[in-house]
């Protein structure tokens, strides 16, 4: 009977017993996670069910994360099927005016430059890569695919990070995904020095006109249409991410299904964010995070996203030389997808420079742009794997 | 394919494709403004 109780009270110490070092750091993680989503108010809408997920995760013997296990359950339903990022972007583009956009469409360009961050990021990475083996350092091997998913953390859109993690390096999803989340919610902090560094004192200080930003309701119903027959063709491996977000741009803007609209962006979006977060949280178990290639990870997210801004200021300022000064590049820093974040850096930034100058309008439809660009980004790169049969 | 030959046809294909495809959208949607201009269509709402 002795041995009974003693066992019954082994099973209550267990948890502590397995416990290891890297669980803690992780549960340690958790709790940053909370503390920037809540104290900071850092994208708490994923901050928090990610922070929370990892602490739950990283309770030994809870069985979360194993076949059965709650989280593993969610997990294999909406991640590895890829149906909560594309869920996602139903909501995203039931809520995103792309009005801006069609009303200055050359920013449709500026969203292009700031994915550069994605291509030269993997190629970097693929560079770590080659010279690791001469190096003697195991943690800087990537495969192609792997080095695919970190250069995608320069889409700085997370359900695009998600769904290209998931389908092609499952064990880099925590990593990318925290990586993208977080240098989302940085940009305020990341831009700043580099649209000053890029550019000069009078380009700064340009003062944009203001146009005309009325779109016909006909233009606005038929962009999502194009949109989805166009990149459909051109890049039809990433046609689910165009797709979803066109969709839901079409539900918006039709004004003929306002229910279907307000549940997108509003239940959809919100019961999907949650599972999608607490799912994200459960792969950052500590055995599989706690490792020097995370924080290369990291590093490597930080150079793209960073990247990111220096293709749209230097395309901005491309724009500005052949029209003659009539574009102020600052606004090329909005061409990445934080929406609508990175709009509002440049025209703080603008204003810093030139109280007179108002170039929010113009940095919106960078913005708007470039959550076009990421995702068009991100299909462009499938179908080139595609068509080079690497998948 | 070895690294080197794999990054550079990403950096090179992938972000022109990209920049292409967003300039070809561009000229689209300059096209479908001019076709269905904003003017127009609020005067057709009127009536």
């Amino acid at each position: 009977m002795l041995e009974a109780i003693l066992n019954g009270l082994g099973g209550l110490i267990a948890g502590f017993a397995n416990l290891e070092l890297s669980n803690v750091i992780m549960i340690l993680i958790g709790f940053l996670l909370l503390y920037l989503g809540i104290k900071k108010d850092m994208e708490p809408l994923l901050l928090l069910p990610i922070g929370f997920g990892a602490i739950m995760v990283n309770i030994p013997l809870a069985g979360l994360m194993e076949p059965e296990g709650f989280l593993k359950t969610i997990y294999d339903f909406g991640i590895i099927t890829e149906l909560f990022p594309l869920l996602i972007f139903i909501g995203v583009g039931a809520m995103t005016d792309f009005g801006p956009v069609l009303a200055n469409p050359y920013t449709f360009l500026l969203g292009a430059a700031g994915q550069l961050g994605i291509f030269v990021t993997l190629f970097m990475v693929l560079s770590l890569d080659s010279v690791s083996g001469a190096l003697g350092l195991d943690f800087l091997r990537f495969s192609k695919m792997e080095a695919v998913t970190v250069g995608i953390i320069g889409a700085c859109d997370g359900p695009t990070v998600i769904y290209v993690a998931s389908q092609y390096a499952r064990d880099l999803l925590g990593p990318v995904s925290v990586a993208a989340y977080s240098y989302m919610s940085l940009v305020p902090l990341l831009q700043p020095p580099i649209m000053k560094a890029l550019t000069t004192k009078k380009e700064r200080e340009i003062i944009m006109k203001t146009s005309k930003t009325d779109v016909s309701k006909t233009t606005k119903i038929l962009f999502p249409i194009v949109i989805t027959i166009l990149g459909g063709l051109i890049a039809p491996k990433g046609l689910p991410l165009l797709a979803t977000i066109m969709l839901g741009n079409l539900l918006r803007e039709s004004g003929v299904v306002p229910r279907l609209a307000k549940a997108a962006e509003n239940e959809i979006a919100n019961i999907v964010t949650l599972l999608l977060g607490i799912t994200i949280g459960a792969t950052m178990s500590g055995p599989v995070f706690v490792q020097p290639r995370t924080l290369v990870i990291l590093a490597l997210g930080f150079i793209a996203i960073c990247l990111d801004t220096v293709g749209g200021v230097l395309l901005g300022k491309f724009l500005c030389f052949i029209t003659r000064g009539k574009i102020n590049p600052l606004i090329g820093a909005a061409g990445i997808s934080a929406f609508p974040m990175a709009a509002r850096v440049a025209q703080k930034e603008g204003f810093k420079y030139n109280k007179k100058n108002y170039l929010l309008m113009h940095a919106m439809g960078a913005n708007a742009g470039g959550q076009i660009g990421s995702v068009m980004a991100a299909a462009v790169m499938l179908s080139v794997l595609k068509g080079m049969g690497i998948i | 394919m070895d690294n080197w030959t794999f990054g550079f046809t990403m950096l090179v294909v992938g972000m022109g494709g990209t920049l292409l495809t967003l300039a070809i959208m561009s000229l689209l949607m300059s096209l479908l403004k001019r076709i269905f201009p904003y003017k127009e269509e609020k005067e057709g709402g009127q009536k």
